[in-house]
């Protein structure tokens, strides 16, 4: 039943995607499309709440290949994931509907949108490997035609082109691990899959291909390199879709080969997922904290918080290799809330960015600034989700870290040395990844909404709309929810965690006000709400003593800077500047960055010149020799053609007698 | 119950009171150290009342950010403090009083103060910002390993429960206990912006970050940004005493004069940290800001050597 309502509201979506399409760039379909598919969202959300503590919900059509049809089920696991698609979906239609407005070419925009919330749902809910596949291409080929739609900006082509091609190498590895778990017998439907368990040595090429072929989309590095160029080509709400929502689509494949199609795995295959994780979360902060393009940084922040999932979800996997259930659910809990929590502010994030880059007509940091006092309610939203992002309590980012750490904690229980050396170092790489992730956003919203104007545009610029506003405030309001409320989140999540770890998690009566505690029996205790209440306590005891005997007269006078006020703004620190530091202890080695000062002698007038040059390691060392093999091998192949139509025959016969040879040895 | 949130409270004010005492105390005994005088160990807080008095001065482009920041990083400074352990165990919020908690609440008012710094748009407030987030993002890793070392010696991320276990008899003298405490004094000096990493007694320095950040305040904006800089130097001494040297603190169901034994030993401990603290800025000179991440490094290695003994072997 839920999975049939679910199915039509996906049938609904593609239908508005044709509609769209019909309707071209009208002036009224752009609210029209968004207004239905922030309907079907919603839809596909209560779905998604019923299914969560209901029993699997299974349907079959008899579409697709003749013998086979299409399996859909939601599950837990499914059910969770489906509201973190249509949540998502939800508010980014919602935003869309003012955000839309001002897009030049509604008609490159609107079929595509519908068309790709469709293929998000259509993959969490797919039940065998054909259609899951499919839909996973679906998904992927709509949101190319997203990341494109801006096609006259030459940088945007070049993201489609490197995005379709790292899309294709997920599926191509996707597709022999499907195979592989089918087996000879060719069964693919996920039943079957899940009843013959493979061995131990297919398991592990399953997970691999699994872990490189979702983990492309989830941008894992150094796999992550289309992620902050295609993320923010798209327009801004498709960017909150593809960066918030289609990574965590990615993160379900693997949670749904790893921790359930290809039964036990074993701890050393958790162990690299742990390490992967921690490069991961390292390495994206890093890179966003050296961007000066606003999205791009989000972007890059994706690519953290995806480590910092992945590690949660090593973490389960060793936990539960190595039978320690309790510390595995606390892992698993702690990745999934961690999916839906990243869901919620990368959104929000996005979407304030859209909305500033809607009013500067830049995303360019170093243009901006000052936006706080033009644009009040977006610095807000903005503000209150870079402190989620970057793990400050009482907000819900930091409820999922401190799960992370805790079972980081546990892990001085685990049999393995190996494990018990790797985990800490690894938390050790996530406290300074938060950290990171705190200067970064210092950064990022100090660069963008504080100090003087640095343009025009961003002196002029007007607060976006009230529809916009309110997706971001429904966002900003769940953040904070979750943080203070967080045991709301992991007892809903409880049915999906006892799905990966054997029922392992005990299912307690909802309390919202309940503290977190890691295993039971714990005396670790963390509580948003409490930490809330103090520091209200904590302000309102400090404004009644600044009331009652403080001298309360404010004067506003000009900047006092040390007696040098400089008039102009380009002489605040820009971006660059502010991760000046960061980059000089961090950067110099990983990304060879380099500072080149061109200082003219005394008495010259010329212009110094100051330049800062980096060099990407993921591009140098994995991407860059690939592709230079593939042009050296295409300038050999480049003689053959212009030879003579003799030497074609001759070819011909020749390549005609080696294939007989071939036959005729093979027989 | 009622006996908890009284206890709590008087935790609470005691922070709050003492805090610019521990700072006069620091100052006084550094100028005896260099043969002055030096003003009385109460001046902190003629210069707090001062400054509560004057009119406040703030420039025109400022926005609510920077008038609003003064009171959530003193009121979170204030929350962190008075959640360390330093007279009862036996106090309201010790389930709350989680180790990562804390340095969350710690890192959050960091996070204001260095938005604070940047949203007039000068020269200093970015300089000082800029340099804040990067000694707190190197020394975070060295926090995290330690709340670690000490989760695997008492089993526990609680505050309480450790400075609890600690002070049990059977713990006795443990290398990985020494070398975290040599770490999170280091990272405490580090934190708390003390010679070698910050000095708080300079201004127009090139190698300033705390007070570079807060150049533009005055008046009572000032003068909360003082008092929970007072507050987060008396929050890592008062955590050091609790984890470290927790013996005293009232237990449970304590009575009066296990109390006021609880309180002279905590003032103690202070003077005694705030003299060491003296101590080693008279004999320690400033650093180069890019030589501080060697220095919060060396904490790092210190704890990670810590954790590392501490898996092997119990014993450690």
């Amino acid at each position: 039943m839920l999975v049939a309502v679910t199915l039509f509201g996906v049938a609904l979506l593609l239908a508005t995607a044709c509609f769209a399409a019909l309707a071209g760039a009208r002036p009224w379909a752009s609210a029209a499309v968004y207004g239905i598919c922030a309907l079907m969202s919603a839809i596909g959300l209560v779905c998604a709440g019923f299914g969560i503590g209901a029993p699997p919900s299974v349907i079959s059509l008899p579409l697709g290949l003749p013998t086979i049809g299409m399996h859909f089920r939601i599950d837990a696991l499914a059910a969770v994931f489906l509201a973190v698609v249509d949540l998502g979906g939800l508010v980014a239609s919602l935003f869309a509907i003012g955000y839309g407005r001002r897009e030049r070419d509604p008609q490159k925009v609107l079929p595509f949108y519908p068309a790709f919330l469709a293929g998000m749902n259509l993959v969490v809910i797919a039940d065998d490997a054909f259609a899951f596949l499919l839909s996973w291409e679906f998904m992927s080929l709509m949101s190319w035609a997203l990341v494109v739609s801006h096609g006259r900006i030459h940088e945007n082509l070049r993201a489609g082109l490197v995005y379709i091609l790292m899309a294709s190498l997920g599926t191509l590895l996707l597709l022999p691990a499907f195979a592989l778990l089918a087996g000879s017998a060719g069964q693919f439907a996920f039943s079957a899959m899940r009843a013959h368990g493979p061995n131990s040595t297919v398991a592990l090429a399953v997970l691999s291909l699994a872990l490189i072929g979702a983990g492309s989309k989830a941008g894992i590095f150094p796999l992550h390199a289309w992620l902050p160029l295609a993320h923010p080509a798209a327009p801004s709400h498709v960017s909150a879709l593809m960066s918030g929502i289609m990574t965590k689509v990615a993160v379900y494949v693997f949670i749904r080969i790893a921790f359930d199609l290809v039964g036990p795995v074993d701890w050393r295959f958790g162990m690299a997922v742990i390490a992967v994780g921690g490069i991961t979360a390292l390495l994206g902060v890093l890179y966003a904290l050296m961007q000066h393009d606003l999205k791009r940084l989000l972007a890059y922040h994706t690519v953290e918080n995806i480590g910092i999932i992945f590690v949660g979800l090593g973490l389960a996997l060793v936990f539960r290799a190595d039978g320690m259930l309790a510390a595995a659910a606390l892992a698993a809990s702690a990745a999934l809330f961690h999916v839906f929590n990243h869901s919620l502010f990368k959104s929000l994030l996005f979407f304030a960015a859209g909305a500033v880059q809607n009013a500067t007509n830049t995303r360019d940091m170093d243009k901006l600034g000052g936006l706080i006092r033009v644009m009040p309610k977006t610095a807000i939203a903005f503000l209150i989700g870079a402190a989620a992002i970057s793990a400050l309590p009482p907000l819900n980012g930091f409820a999922s870290e401190w799960m992370v750490f805790q079972a980081i904690f546990l892990s001085s229980n685990l049999p393995q040395w190996g494990l018990r050396l790797l985990t800490p170092s690894c938390g050790a790489v996530l406290a300074l990844s938060a950290a990171l992730a705190a200067a970064c956003f210092v950064k990022a919203f100090g660069a963008t909404f504080l100090g003087r104007p640095r343009s025009d545009e961003a002196k002029t610029a007007k607060e976006t709309d009230k529809t916009s506003i309110l997706a971001m405030y429904i966002l900003v309001a769940i953040c904070v929810f979750a943080g203070i409320a967080p045991f709301v989140f992991i007892a809903l999540l409880a049915p999906a965690v006892n799905l990966l770890t054997a029922g392992a998690m005990q299912v307690h009566p909802l309390i919202p006000w309940q503290p977190l505690v890691p295993v039971a029996g714990s005396h670790n205790s963390y509580s948003g709400l409490v930490i809330l209440v103090c520091l209200i306590a904590a302000i309102a005891a400090t404004a009644l003593f600044v009331h009652l005997f403080a001298n309360r007269i404010t004067r506003r006078s000009d900047i006092w800077d040390c007696g040098h006020p400089e008039d102009n703004p380009l002489t605040q620190y820009t971006a660059a500047s502010l991760a000046q530091p960061i980059r000089r202890v961090f950067a110099s080695v990983l990304f060879h960055a380099r500072e080149t000062v061109d200082m003219p002698a005394p008495g010259d007038t010329r212009a110094a010149h100051f330049c800062v040059t980096m060099r990407d390691p993921a591009w140098d060392k994995f991407y860059v020799p690939p592709a230079k093999l593939v042009g050296y091998l295409a300038d050999r192949i480049n003689p053959l053609q212009y030879l003579t139509i003799r030497r074609y025959l001759g070819i011909v016969f020749l390549t005609l007698v080696l294939l007989l040879m071939v036959l005729a040895i093979w027989e | 119950m009622s006996g908890m949130l009284v206890m709590q409270i008087a935790q609470t004010v005691l922070a709050v009171a003492v805090a610019p005492l521990l700072t006069g105390m620091v100052r006084k005994v550094k100028a005896r150290l260099q043969y002055r005088t030096g003003p009385s160990v109460f001046q902190p807080y003629r210069d707090l009342s001062r400054l509560f008095t004057k009119e406040t001065v703030v420039a025109h482009n400022a926005s609510w950010l920077f008038c609003a920041a003064p009171t959530f990083v003193f009121a979170a400074t204030w929350v962190a403090a008075a959640q360390v352990p330093t007279i009862s165990f036996d106090v309201a919020l010790s389930p709350a009083a989680e180790l990562i908690a804390l340095f969350g609440i710690l890192t959050s008012a960091r996070f204001a103060l260095a938005l604070a710094g940047l949203d007039i748009g000068t020269s200093f407030g970015g300089i000082g910002s800029s340099r804040e987030v990067m000694i707190a993002s190197i020394a975070e890793p060295a926090i995290l390993m330690l709340i670690f070392v000490l989760a695997l010696v008492a089993g526990s991320t609680r505050l309480t429960d450790i400075a609890f276990f600690v002070a049990s008899p059977s713990v006795g003298l443990r290398i990985s206990l020494l070398l975290a405490f040599v770490g999170l004094a280091m990272i405490a000096i580090a934190e708390s912006g003390r010679i070698p990493v910050d000095n708080p007694a300079t201004h127009l320095e090139l190698t300033m970050v705390h007070e570079a950040m807060v150049l533009e305040y005055s008046g009572r904006h000032l003068a909360l940004i003082e008092l929970a800089a007072a507050l987060k130097l008396l929050f890592y001494v008062s955590l050091i005493s609790a984890v470290f040297v927790p013996w005293g603190i009232a237990p449970s169901g304590g009575t009066f004069v296990q109390y006021i034994i609880a309180m002279t030993l905590y003032l103690f401990k202070l003077a005694v940290a705030a003299a060491t603290l003296a101590f080693f800025e008279i004999s320690i000179a400033k650093m180069r800001v890019f030589r501080v991440p060697h220095f919060i490094g060396a904490a790092l290695m210190l704890v990670l050597l810590a954790a590392l003994l501490r898996l092997v072997s119990q014993s450690f």
